[in-house]
């Protein structure tokens, strides 16, 4: 299935996320709010992706995006669902219900990022030790033990 | 080790002791050189090295270093690899449960000083002797397997040094020969 047969698809399916649909660079993109991030990922489920690749974040400043890479395996094709939290809120919608494969990935998440997951059975640190303090992949992350590169231009 | 000084300083008080330490250390040193049971701490890419070398290509067998997955069949941990933060603590325990005596080499620029990690890092711990005492250093990113070799035979130069009696032990010459600085004769200079 190509892109444009997968926006289609979705448009006839779901009207109300078809003006959230994109292509980007060859890749089909959802960008979503994060009050409906869960209610479009249950969507989207029905509709074919039923297999969760990644769960990842990226650091904006004032907002965190997430960014999830849903496929679908009958389909053969990928999308990407991307939603924009605030820095002073950053909570969003677990979807370890729909996809289980979500467990590890959102603790990573929370882990470096500092996102809450709502819903989440597990949230705690995977990757650092549990006594850590701070997200190390925030942009304003602090650590004294870092010893900054010289610059030698 | 402080029941084994005792017990050589009491035996080289006795007329003829020393002669029998001498043997001892010759036999034990000869034994324990050629038996450096490898504990293989591979963490990261020079982990691919270091199981290069245990095999036909290299065989380290023919050195009496053998791999081994379990602290208390070994005497010598190889650090192959970056060491991160979370990690530590677990190398530091594999470590206590190796018996005496043991040796540690930290293999690769990771192992070394943290490599490539060293700056702008919150997760690597920058060098192995940070809370291991490290015998042996071999710089690379990689080192290929000859160096390991080096290495290995270079330990047991340090062991052959080594007696019963701490009176007995003596300085490792020729382990790592430096040039002095202004004399010229340093290998790979110009002219």
């Amino acid at each position: 299935m190509s892109l444009v047969e997968l926006r289609e698809h979705l448009c006839a399916t779901f009207p109300d996320l078809c003006p959230l649909f994109s292509i980007e660079f060859g890749d089909g993109v959802l960008q979503v709010g994060p009050e409906r991030l869960h209610e479009a990922m249950e969507g989207l489920k029905t509709l074919g992706f039923d297999m969760l690749g990644m769960v990842t974040a990226v650091d904006f400043g004032e907002e965190f995006e997430l960014v999830y890479r849903l496929r679908a395996r009958e389909m053969g094709v990928a999308i990407i669902v991307r939603a924009r939290l605030p820095r002073h809120t950053p909570r969003a919608a677990s979807v370890t219900d729909l996809w289980p494969a979500a467990d590890w990935h959102e603790r990573e998440v929370y882990d470096l990022f500092g996102i809450v997951f709502e819903g989440h059975p597990d949230l705690r640190r995977i990757l650092l030790p549990d006594d850590w303090v701070g997200h190390p992949l925030r942009k304003d992350y602090e650590d004294p033990s870092i010893i900054r590169r010289p610059d030698y231009r | 080790m402080a029941g084994v000084d005792d017990f050589a300083q009491v035996l080289e008080s006795v007329p003829g002791g020393g002669i029998i330490l001498t043997s001892v250390d010759a036999v034990a040193d000869w034994a324990r050189g050629h038996s450096l049971w490898m504990m293989p701490m591979g963490t990261a890419c020079c982990a691919m090295e270091l199981i290069a070398a245990s095999f036909s290509r290299f065989d380290f067998d023919r050195h009496g270093s053998i791999p081994r997955p379990d602290p208390r069949h070994t005497d010598v941990m190889v650090v192959a690899g970056t060491i991160t933060r979370k990690m530590a603590p677990a190398v530091k325990l594999l470590w206590e449960q190796m018996p005496d005596p043991k040796w540690c080499i930290a293999m690769g620029n990771c192992a070394i000083s943290g490599g490539i990690f060293y700056y702008d890092t919150y997760s690597v711990v920058r060098g192995v002797d940070e809370f291991l005492p490290v015998d042996v250093y071999i710089a690379g990113c990689p080192p290929r397997p000859e160096a390991l070799q080096d290495a290995v035979l270079r330990l047991r130069e340090k062991v052959r040094a080594d007696s019963m009696s701490p009176g007995r032990r003596r300085a490792i010459e020729g382990v790592l020969p430096l040039p002095t600085a202004g004399d010229g004769t340093a290998e790979g200079g110009s002219e």
